[in-house]
């Protein structure tokens, strides 16, 4: 208790130094959060797609389609349960700053085989019914002011021409990593116009996406797909949604390291901070140590007491940056939103932000507490000159 | 009378262990500030000098990229025939048109599949890009199935180098070449003859034409005129234009996640150079006084500490741009998301970045040592000469 006691007067001695140190740490240890927390959500949705669902695409590219004939071939399978299909659209809405997913897809299957994409039911049964009609995510609909019954206008990138769609319905995400900024429309609209304008280009499709009857099977349909069409003008590669997702992912992976090394610089560079703060401190209390050792105290008590202080600045400050790591994370999630379907800290990411904090205080602490240990009692006692 | 400049200098020097970490985590913080910078001019240097200004590329209308256009046979064709296309020496028009497809290849060693573009060439194709030389090998026969692979494509993908095959479109495609396109985008592609690659994919279109100006001011005429014909519908950028917009998103990312990071870093590193400069001042009281004292005055003890935290400044900046500099040799190869295709680019020092990151750093010191040095000027002289 003494102790205790003695770290707290001899943290709060000096107060503007203790209180930049701290606060230099609680910012660092914000940024260290809110840094992981990018990288979090950079997997996020690789994490929370589902190892049961098969996406086959074309094994020259994602650019290359795929017949649409290979839907029967497909759902013959053993073990395959349901089929869907679609293209990525590529549509811009007004202009290219206002970037969505937008994907043409066949309705009914395709909200049968992805129960998170929740729909009341009577929007549902419009949007199935209306060719023209689309859903959108309800963030998607809140950026731009959507309303049930607007028309909606996108510039094909891939296939040219002004598209029209009416709204029919606005989807939530079962789970809060549903992504809700996606627009999905009718396939067979897409099909019909390119059959007039470009008939070379109609009756493909650019994914299947097959849900599987039981989890353990999806290799083996994997395999099967892709075996059934290999050899053929286009061959087939057929892998989980996750790996799909993940090997996406792994293209920008160089950024996302870069991400993870910039976020252990700013602890490095908080170190150095804490370190100084800890070295200028024993260096002027070094004749106090003297006495100490003189009274009797151990080497070890010194060490004890050094130690503790830095470790206890530290973990203030980290405790700081924790709180308000929060608060940051729902500032970035409502001013960014359109970059990240959701931006939540972790718990893990909190223990680790600790543990950073932790890691500060011990290493600033260690050639100080190396210092008060050893002093010799006359050396630091003649310091007074 | 000032304050000599070496009492700033030899006060750093006199307590070096806190000058050192001090500095130290300035100069990370420029590192990181450089490297960033370093990045995004590397990212803009590489698609700036993959086009040319004489070069016109044209497109299908609103496809942002050469890979989701389409040019039809016929419209190739009408391009073709253009009063604009500059001719070369054997009187061939300096036009290329050209296939753009993505294929997946798995990289060498982590065997993780990359998005690779691939360039079906015409005869014109190597003139069109002066900054493109083969290296080794030679330029693929046309109606072969002979490829020349880029020099990171070479190193860094399975397949890819001299006298290696790569399997695409149904068939094996041998390496007969390597070429080195400097810091281009193009270093990071394969290219291969027009026609065998339209038939492999099994794709009768081009994907874009390209050729030079006769006549680069006759750039707006042509495109008012290309963009107004009913029989095409194309759209046209000049090749440095081109690239620039596609690397839009990616270099607005590099500079945003640049700048936050640096504001958050800098803060630390401020904070930093505070206690420095405070414990300083505190420790230097009766010094303080005794120069008052000697009859210098307030503005020169501030200016002499603010003098000494500019140097601790700079020496940190000094330090991080060194190391920074280092950085030149690494590259960076990353998805573009906006063509889904593989890019490779390096961090480029250049000496604006070097200049802003000192700037940076002195602005750091400044920042970080004015308000001790305020309160070193404001001490009262006889409680200062008291205070040791």
């Amino acid at each position: 208790m003494f102790i205790l006691k003695f770290l707290i007067r001899n943290a709060l001695r000096h107060k503007l130094r203790t209180s930049l140190t701290v606060i230099g740490i609680a910012i660092a240890i914000v940024a260290f959060g809110l840094l992981r927390t990018l990288v979090g959500v950079w997997y996020s949705g690789a994490e929370h797609s589902s190892a049961s669902r098969l996406v086959t695409r074309n094994a020259i590219s994602l650019i290359f389609p795929l017949p649409l004939s290979y839907k029967d071939r497909i759902r013959q399978i053993q073990g395959v349960k349901a089929v869907s299909y679609g293209n990525w659209f590529g549509g811009i809405y007004i202009d290219e700053k206002n970037f969505f997913a937008n994907y043409a897809v066949e309705p009914k299957s395709y909200l049968d085989l992805y129960p998170e994409i929740v729909l009341p039911a009577d929007q549902k049964a419009a949007f199935i019914r209306d060719r023209k009609g689309c859903i959108v995510g309800r963030k998607l609909a809140d950026r731009y002011g959507w309303k049930v019954g607007d028309m909606i206008t996108l510039r094909g990138s891939i296939f040219p021409g002004q598209w029209e769609f009416v709204l029919q319905g606005i989807y939530h995400g079962a789970e809060k990593s549903t992504e809700e900024r996606v627009m999905f429309f009718h396939w067979n609209y897409l099909n019909e116009t390119l059959k007039k304008t470009a008939p070379r280009r109609a009756d493909q499709v650019g994914f299947y996406m097959i849900g599987i009857t039981t989890p353990d099977l999806t290799a083996e349909v994997a395999l099967t797909v892709d075996r059934m069409f290999r050899n053929s003008l286009a061959e087939t590669l057929t892998e989980t949604e996750r790996a799909f997702q993940l090997g996406f992912i792994a293209m920008t992976e160089a950024i996302v390291i870069a991400i993870q090394i910039v976020s252990y610089v700013v602890i490095v560079i908080i170190m150095i901070v804490a370190a100084n703060t800890m070295a200028m401190t024993a260096r002027e209390r070094i004749t106090e140590y003297a006495t100490m050792k003189t009274l009797g105290f151990g080497a070890r008590h010194i060490a004890g007491i050094v130690f503790g202080e830095s470790v206890f600045i530290a973990m203030i400050g980290g405790t700081l940056g924790a709180l308000l790591t929060f608060p940051g994370a729902r500032w970035i999630e409502t001013e960014l939103s359109q970059y990240f379907p959701s931006f939540s800290v972790a718990p893990a990411t909190v223990y680790l932000e600790l543990l950073a904090a932790c890691l500060i205080g011990v290493v600033a602490a260690v050639f100080p507490t190396w210092r008060g240990a050893t002093i010799r009692i006359a050396e630091g006692l003649r310091r007074i000159g | 009378m000032g304050i000599p400049y070496s009492y700033s200098i030899r006060n750093l020097w006199t307590r070096r262990l806190t000058t050192v970490l001090t500095a130290s985590g300035m100069a990370l913080v420029v590192f990181v500030f450089s490297a960033t910078l370093m990045l995004a001019e590397g990212l803009e240097k590489t698609l700036v000098d993959t086009g040319s200004y004489d070069n016109a590329i044209v497109i299908r209308k609103s496809a942002n990229s050469e890979v989701q256009s389409g040019v039809e046979r016929l419209q190739a064709s009408i391009i073709g025939s253009q009063p604009e296309v500059a001719f070369g020496e054997n009187g061939q028009p300096l036009l290329a048109k050209e296939l753009v497809v993505l294929i997946n290849i798995p990289k060498r060693g982590t065997n993780k599949p990359a998005n690779v573009v691939i360039r079906g060439i015409s005869a014109s194709s190597l003139l069109l890009r002066p900054q493109v030389k083969l290296m080794e090998g030679r330029m693929p026969r046309p109606g072969s199935a002979e490829v020349v692979a880029g020099k990171s494509i070479a190193q860094r993908f399975q397949g890819g180098g001299m006298g290696e095959t790569v399997r695409f479109g149904m068939r094996d495609w041998i390496v007969v070449g390597v070429f080195d396109a400097g810091n281009t985008g193009f270093s990071s592609e394969i290219w291969g003859d027009v026609d065998q690659l339209m038939q492999a994919f099994r794709r009768p279109v081009y994907s874009s034409v390209i050729f030079k100006l006769r006549d680069s001011s006759s750039f707006e005429e042509f495109k008012t005129r290309i963009e107004s014909d009913p029989r095409l519908t194309l759209e046209t950028k000049r090749e440095t234009r081109y690239y620039q917009d596609q690397s839009e998103m990616m270099a607005k990312f590099l500079r945003i996640l640049g700048i936050t990071l640096t504001v958050v870093f800098s803060l630390g590193a401020v904070i930093g150079a505070m206690i420095t400069m405070y414990a300083a001042v505190a420790q230097r009281m009766t010094e303080i006084g005794t120069l008052r004292a000697l009859g210098f005055l307030k503005g020169s003890i501030l200016a002499a500490f603010v003098l000494e935290s500019l140097f601790l400044g700079l020496l940190g900046g000094s330090a991080g741009l060194f190391f920074a500099s280092f950085m030149q040799f690494i590259t960076i190869s990353t998805m573009n998301w906006q063509t889904f295709a593989e890019l490779a680019f390096s961090f480029t020092l250049t000496v604006d970045i070097a200049f802003k990151s000192l700037a940076f750093s002195v602005l750091m010191g400044f920042v970080g040592g004015f308000l001790p040095a305020l309160r070193a000027a404001k001490m009262n002289i006889v409680e200062a000469l008291r205070a040791g």
